[in-house]
């Protein structure tokens, strides 16, 4: 039981990480109908940038506190991804307005080759570390209730922390904001949003850099979990199942779906993994989301399909 | 000048109705074939034929199965790869497990075993469309990845999945030199190219263009979605299939499952994309460009940077070359999203009205 627990834990952990990849996934396609192939490369840029920026701050400005340092490092890192989203609006988005899914989806592959070229370019291609403090030590729960306690990891803690108080920051931005009513509306309507007066060219850049920044910080999570490699592209591909299961344009089901898959990747791995080979976790996802799809097709949350002749 | 259609009238239904109706036309894809079938082989060398010629003619054949999936019946998969793998492993299975098996019926084989694969992974697509589908068919991407990575069986238990061939026959020739391996892949691909081209024009094909267009619609005149989706995954995935088996048995020879990445998924997507949706000639152009682009890049980029005194590094390219390749496909895109063939058969408009404008 206790090892259950622990499993089950370690699975909300990390579902909660993938929840934040998928954010960035449901923000734009919310807002722009673009599903973001980039996001992968957005983390990827985004670690790179805060990597190498702590690393050279200290040598540029003699700074040597670490929280100092890490925290111009971010809005440094921020400021990238601003320029990032404002470039793709203007030199990408502005002109495939009104293409079909499958052109943007290619457009945004481009991009995501890009960046990928362009970070490495700037940054640097080796294996880099973000330090940002966190605990690496593991602690132990509830050892009343069971003997020797569960084990949970301390980082993992802090990270799915990180991930609440983002999203509950999200949700406030786009509740209660003026700027966050309007890119709901926008993410209803384009054309009634256009018509009461909304630039609809502003609030994709506006989402663009939510994105980004949402990248950002996924990327310092995983970064200083698996260190800043080429590898982090791949968590877009681990969190697509989430996207879909939770469905596209929905905030909430990004959060849920996120849950769902980590406890099923982490379950499906200890428990039916050794029947058949282990390292199923990679594909175990893409099956639980699909056998969901054959029962909800838009999703848990998604809008409801419907196809009109 | 010379193309003009004036005075071809046609006094049947047939002649009416074949695949190139412009004299112009049969004697400009006559001299293509010609020069593809005996130009190519007097001048090419060795290494033209391995990192262009080969590579181009496989890759044309699997974009042509990738376009009657995406730009024929409208159904987006990242799933070609791993339509490959099955298609190049399962060929490998038969060949290996069946002495002396020529290479032609290995191929189809393979070709069978990635369509019952692409028929299980297309059924998702009767329930789920769009983006939604793009998704679900990575599941048969890393399905197939760790399927070939874990199954020893499937691999005749070789370490990590890979494997290789050798002693390819066909019909009782060796198969050897990168001339002849040039000429069996590019014959293969004519039937398959004429096939496809007959089989998209005929009723089945109307079906798949139906469905695309709008997928409600089509079943409210009659088309039963279920068996046209599912025949364009199976025809689909038949032609990718022997592509993959193509690509490891000729062009390969040992491979490993990472050849047969989710990369090569989206190269595929490329291709179609770039060289038009919905045209079998798009084929062609889009595996022209992506399989050039790489290797010009890789060639001509370090002498262009020398132009301008900057050194680069090997890494450096590399960097390059995905910002470029990434920045191209944007571009092109942009420019004219629907594809080489649009600009294909727009220059052919133009020509047949010249020198008026309309």
């Amino acid at each position: 039981m206790a090892f259950f627990l622990e499993t089950l834990i370690g699975g909300l952990m990390a579902g909660m990480l993938y929840s934040l990849v998928a954010l960035g996934f449901v923000l734009i396609y919310k807002a722009s109908g673009v599903f973001n192939f980039a996001q992968g490369a957005m983390v990827l840029f985004a670690a790179l940038a805060m990597a190498r920026f702590s690393e050279w701050i200290p040598k540029w400005t003699g700074i040597d506190n670490l929280v100092v340092a890490n925290l111009i490092a971010f809005a440094l890192a921020g400021v990238c991804m601003f320029v990032v989203a404002w470039l793709i609006e203007r030199l990408v988005l502005r002109h495939l307005v009104n293409q079909e899914g499958a052109t943007l989806l290619m457009a945004t592959l481009g991009i995501a080759y890009f960046l990928e070229g362009l970070g490495q370019t700037l940054f640097g291609s080796d294996i880099y570390k973000i330090d940002v403090g966190m605990p690496k030590d593991p602690i132990f729960m509830l050892e009343s209730a069971f003997q020797g306690g569960i084990l949970v990891n301390k980082e993992d803690v802090i990270a799915a922390a990180i991930a609440a108080a983002l999203v509950v920051l999200l949700s406030v931005f786009f509740q209660k904001t003026t700027t966050g009513r309007a890119l709901r509306a926008v993410a209803d309507d384009h054309q009634a949003a256009q018509s009461i007066g909304i630039p609809l060219n502003r609030i994709w850049v506006i989402v663009w850099c939510v994105a980004g920044v949402v990248a950002l910080v996924s990327g310092m999570i995983w970064g200083s979990k698996l260190g800043v490699q080429f590898s982090l592209t791949t968590i877009a591909l681990r969190a697509l199942p989430v996207v879909i299961l939770g469905g596209l344009t929905s905030v909430p089901g990004a959060i849920l779906g996120g849950l769902i898959i980590g406890v099923g990747e982490k379950l499906s791995e200890v428990y039916l993994g050794p029947f058949v080979g282990g390292g199923i976790e990679i594909w175990f996802a893409y099956v639980l989301a699909l056998v969901f799809l054959l029962f909800r097709p838009q999703g848990l949350f998604g809008e409801k399909i419907i196809d009109r002749v | 000048m010379l193309y003009r259609e004036n005075g071809q009238f046609k006094t049947s239904y047939r002649a009416d109705q074949q695949i190139f109706p412009i004299t112009q036309d049969r004697v400009f894809i006559g001299l293509l074939l010609a020069v593809a079938f005996l130009g190519v082989p007097l001048l090419a060398s060795d290494y033209l034929y391995a990192s262009i010629f080969i590579p181009f003619v496989i890759m044309s054949l699997a974009a042509i199965g990738v376009n009657i999936l995406v730009g024929y019946c409208g159904q987006i998969s990242l799933g070609s790869g791993a339509f490959m793998a099955v298609g190049a492993y399962g060929a490998y299975n038969f060949f290996v497990r069946i002495p002396g098996l020529p290479l032609i019926p290995a191929v189809i084989l393979g070709g069978l075993c990635a369509m019952a694969f692409g028929i299980l992974f297309g059924l998702p697509s009767l329930r789920v469309k769009g983006l939604y589908l793009a998704v679900a068919t990575l599941a048969a991407q890393f399905f197939s990845d760790w399927m070939f990575l874990r199954i020893k069986w499937l691999t005749n238990d070789s370490a990590s999945g890979s494997v290789s061939v050798t002693g390819l026959q066909v019909l009782g020739l060796p198969l050897q030199s990168p001339a002849a391996k040039y000429l069996f892949c590019l014959s293969v691909l004519v039937v398959v190219a004429l096939l496809a081209k007959n089989l998209v024009r005929g009723a089945i094909g109307r079906e798949w263009m139906a469905i695309r267009d709008m997928d409600v619609a089509a079943a409210v005149i009659g088309i039963r979605p279920m068996y046209a989706k599912l025949s364009a995954f199976a025809v689909s995935s038949f032609i990718i299939g022997m592509a993959g088996a193509l690509w490891a048995f000729v062009h390969l020879g040992s491979w490993e499952p990472a050849a047969f990445s989710v990369e090569i998924s989206f190269r595929l997507l490329f291709m179609v994309i770039i060289g038009g949706l919905g045209s079998i000639m798009g084929g062609f152009f889009g595996a022209a460009f992506i399989v050039v682009l790489p290797i010009a890049l890789n060639r001509f980029l370090p002498a262009f940077m020398d132009l301008f005194g900057v050194q680069i590094s090997t890494a450096g390219v590399s960097h390059a070359e995905l910002m470029i390749f990434g920045g191209l496909i944007v571009w092109f895109l942009i420019v004219e999203p629907h594809g080489l063939a649009k600009l294909w058969s727009m220059g052919k408009q133009k020509l047949r009205l010249w020198p008026f404008p309309h």
